[in-house]
Parts: C-alpha cells; structure tokens; sequence
C-alpha cells in the first residue's frame, strides 16, 4: 500500500512538477481551442461537398471521406510530421499536428452532419424555398440546424473523442498535458504525474461522457 | 531535382519500398494479430458486463458503471502510458504489446457495455414477461430471447466504434510495438526516406478502408423500416 502511494500519488513529486503540468494543461486547452474550430467548420465544408449535386464533387469527397477515416489519426500526424521534412518543407508540431486533424476530424464531423442533413424531411427544404428563400437561407436558416439537433449527441461525443485525440500531439513533442506528464515521470522516476494528468483528463471529460450518456437515452 | 520527381522520390521510392516491405509488412501481422485479441476480449467483455448488470445488484452495478465511464473519458493513449510506465514501478512489467491489448480491449469493453445496454434497454418489456412466463430461466431468457435483439440494435454503433478503437493500435509505437506504424517509423529513420511511412499508410487503408465501406452498408441496411 505504502508502494502504491509512494508510486501513484507522491505529493510531494506533484507538488514539484505540477507547474510543469499546469503549463502542459494550457497547452492542450489552446490545441482544443484550435483543432474543435477546425474540425466542426471543416465538417461543415465536407458534408456540403459530400451531399453537392454534381456527382463529379460529391464522389471524389466521400472516397476522401473513407479515405481519411481509415487512417489512424496517429499515423497521418506522423506522416506530415516526419514525412514532409524529406521534401526540403520544415513542418512545425503544431502545424503537422492541424493538417492532420483537419483532414482526419473534418471527415468524421462530415459524416456526421450528413446523416443530419438525411434526417431533415424533404418538406422542410421544399417549403422554405417555395416563400421564396435562397438555397444558402433554406441551409443556413431551416435544415442544417434541423439537422444540427438531430445529431448534436454524435457530435458531443465526437468532439470528446477529439478532445481525447489531443493527447496524440504528445508523440511529436507538443508540450501538451501528457506530453509534460511524461517529461515529468522521466524526470522524477515516479508514476505520479501520469496518474495526475489522467485525473484532469477524468475530471474534465467525465461529466461530458455522462450528459452523452443521457442524451442518448433521451433522445431514443 | 524537379519538385515532382523530388516528390515520387521521396514518398515512392521504389528502391527503398523493395528493400523495406518484408519490414513493413510484419508490422501487418502484428497490427492484425492484436486487433483481432483487442476485438474479441472487448465485445465479449463488454456483453458479458452488460449481461451482469441487468441483475439489477447495486454492488455490482456501481463498479460497473464506475469502469464503464473511466475509460470512455480517458485518452488511450494516457491509459497505455499509465500501465506501461507506471505498472513496473510496483513491479509488475508487462510485454508492450500486453499492455497495448489490455488498454485497448478495456477501452472497447467500455464502450461496448454502453452500446450493448442500450440496446437491452431498448427492448420491449413485454418480451422478458413472455419468454419468463413460458418458464425459461432468467438466463435463458437474457441470452436467447433479450440479448439477439440488443446485438441487432448494437451492429451498427458496436462496427464504428470497434473500428475506432481498433485504429488506436498504432498508438503502441509510442511504446515500442512493433505493428505497422513502429515498423514503418523504424525503417523510415533508417533509410531517411519517407516511402516506408507511405507504405505503413496504405496497409492501414487496405486494412480499414474495407472495414469502413462495410459499416457504411451495415448502417444502411439496418436503418431500413427497423426504427
């Protein structure tokens, strides 16, 4: 027990690195600020693409779609971190780590909105048009929020699972939360940290997980 | 060099892909071998969990829950770190590609209970009233009457979701398994050429792309006249 202690919640190692980790959770709070942005908008520009009426659009996006999805996020980080250099291109982290996210989370935030958009009876668009809005008013004014509500716990919990995906900017030394947890036990030779920063993790999303959990069952 | 051929020569190089394929292609093996492991221990652990908690016994459900929320909301990647690193401090030291199985089979038992009880939940009353009363067992109801109704309801979810979790299997080469992404990233620092990495990328798509297609017609099908 005293092992355990020693190991997983030595105070006074918190207590030493913690500024260190402070610094590591304003990092992965301003990676969200950045990457939630660029997914949720860059879904919004896919799924126009992937339901457009021109099938010479709406096919090359959805082969992109798959395409994309089927990465790992891990591995299309990598690949434009460590892959682009070769070119003579210097890639910041933080550069590598939004491409990568940008094309890996506008794909599944597209596929998202789509099945919202399918959700929206005909009727809805038809009738807008017909008191004479534009297509972009009967969009912006009548079916995607439609189609926004239909989903919105698909995309809660998908916009955790990218909140989750942040931890990957780690591997190329984004100084983020789990990245300065890992420095930390280096450092100390003790688990604390790791154990520290999952905590945050823990306390940040879990209410989250829970009110996803109830929409859920709310919504069926 | 033209930027073109700069470009082929860097991300398909022939030379290099000759020379490194057999590499890449064991991180196949392995990335298969721990998915299909991550996959079985997941799914059946997470039924067996959704299973136990329509008992109804607090003691139980409680932990249940506790486990079931824990690892929805941690980061795999934190997870696998914890275990790998923290675990031989208080010697206990597992293989990598243990600890990868057992975070990513924890993760995917997580979900799955959520998925599988939702379906449970979903299923008429009445039809738990009909099978007991025609003097089925509690548990010969669960699993022949209730549960092939929640699997059905569970298919589409459970697909993405497993497929997700799955592609987490490159994060093992932040500790050193050697699946198709420790590979490719090994072979890449070697011939300091990025084709490897190429290479890594199209065996993840010949791998998940299919899986991919095959939830979308999943989703489809079972979408049809079923809600």
């Amino acid at each position: 027990m005293d092992l355990l202690a020693a190991e997983f919640f030595n105070w006074a190692v918190i207590a030493r690195v913690w500024p260190m980790l402070w610094s590591g959770l304003i990092q992965t709070g301003l990676l969200c600020l950045m990457l939630i942005p660029i997914g949720v908008l860059g879904g919004i520009l896919t799924m126009m693409l992937a339901t457009s009426r021109y099938r010479l659009v709406r096919w090359p996006t959805l082969m992109a779609i798959d395409f994309f999805r089927s990465f790992p996020p891990l591995v299309l980080i990598i690949f434009v971190y460590a892959g682009i250099p070769f070119l003579g291109v210097q890639v910041p982290a933080m550069g590598a780590v939004a491409v990568a996210f940008f094309l890996n989370a506008s794909s599944y935030y597209g596929e998202i909105y789509r099945a919202g958009m399918k959700s929206v009876p005909k009727g809805q668009a038809e009738a807008a048009r017909s008191t004479g809005m534009t297509a972009w008013q009967t969009f912006a004014f009548v079916t995607f929020p439609q189609a926004v509500r239909n989903v919105l716990p698909d995309l809660l919990s998908n916009t955790i699972e990218l909140v989750k995906l942040t931890t990957l900017a780690s591997v190329v030394s984004v100084p983020e939360l789990l990245h300065s947890a890992d420095l930390a036990r280096s450092l100390t030779y003790n688990s604390s940290p790791l154990i520290v920063a999952a905590g945050i993790y823990l306390v940040v999303l879990w209410p989250l997980v829970r009110l996803i959990s109830r929409l859920e069952h709310r919504l069926r | 060099m033209e930027s073109w051929e700069r470009f082929v020569f860097t991300f398909f190089n022939a030379e290099v892909a000759a020379r490194y394929w057999p590499q890449v292609l064991e991180g196949l093996w392995v990335t298969i071998f721990a998915g299909v492991a991550v996959v079985i221990t997941g799914i059946t652990l997470g039924m067996l969990l959704a299973a136990a908690r329509t008992l109804g016994w607090k003691a139980l459900n409680v932990p249940i829950l506790i486990f079931v929320d824990v690892f929805r909301a941690l980061p795999p990647l934190a997870i696998i770190l914890v275990l790998f690193f923290g675990l031989p401090n208080v010697g206990i030291v597992l293989p990598s590609l243990v600890v990868l199985w057992i975070a990513l089979g924890a993760v995917l038992a997580a979900f799955s209970e959520e998925v599988f009880w939702a379906g449970i939940t979903s299923v008429p009353p009445g039809q738990w009233m009909a099978a007991r009363s025609t003097g089925m067992t509690f548990g010969q109801t669960l699993f022949m009457v209730v549960m092939p109704q929640a699997v059905r309801l569970a298919i589409p979810p459970l697909t993405n979701r497993t497929i997700s979790i799955t592609k987490n299997l490159a994060l093992g080469s932040a500790i050193g398994v050697s699946e198709i992404l420790g590979q490719a990233n090994s072979a890449l620092s070697m011939s300091s050429n990025a084709t490897p990495l190429t290479m890594g990328a199209f065996l993840y798509v010949v791998v998940f792309a299919p899986l991919i297609m095959a939830s979308r017609l999943l989703e489809r099908r079972y979408s049809w006249g079923n809600h």
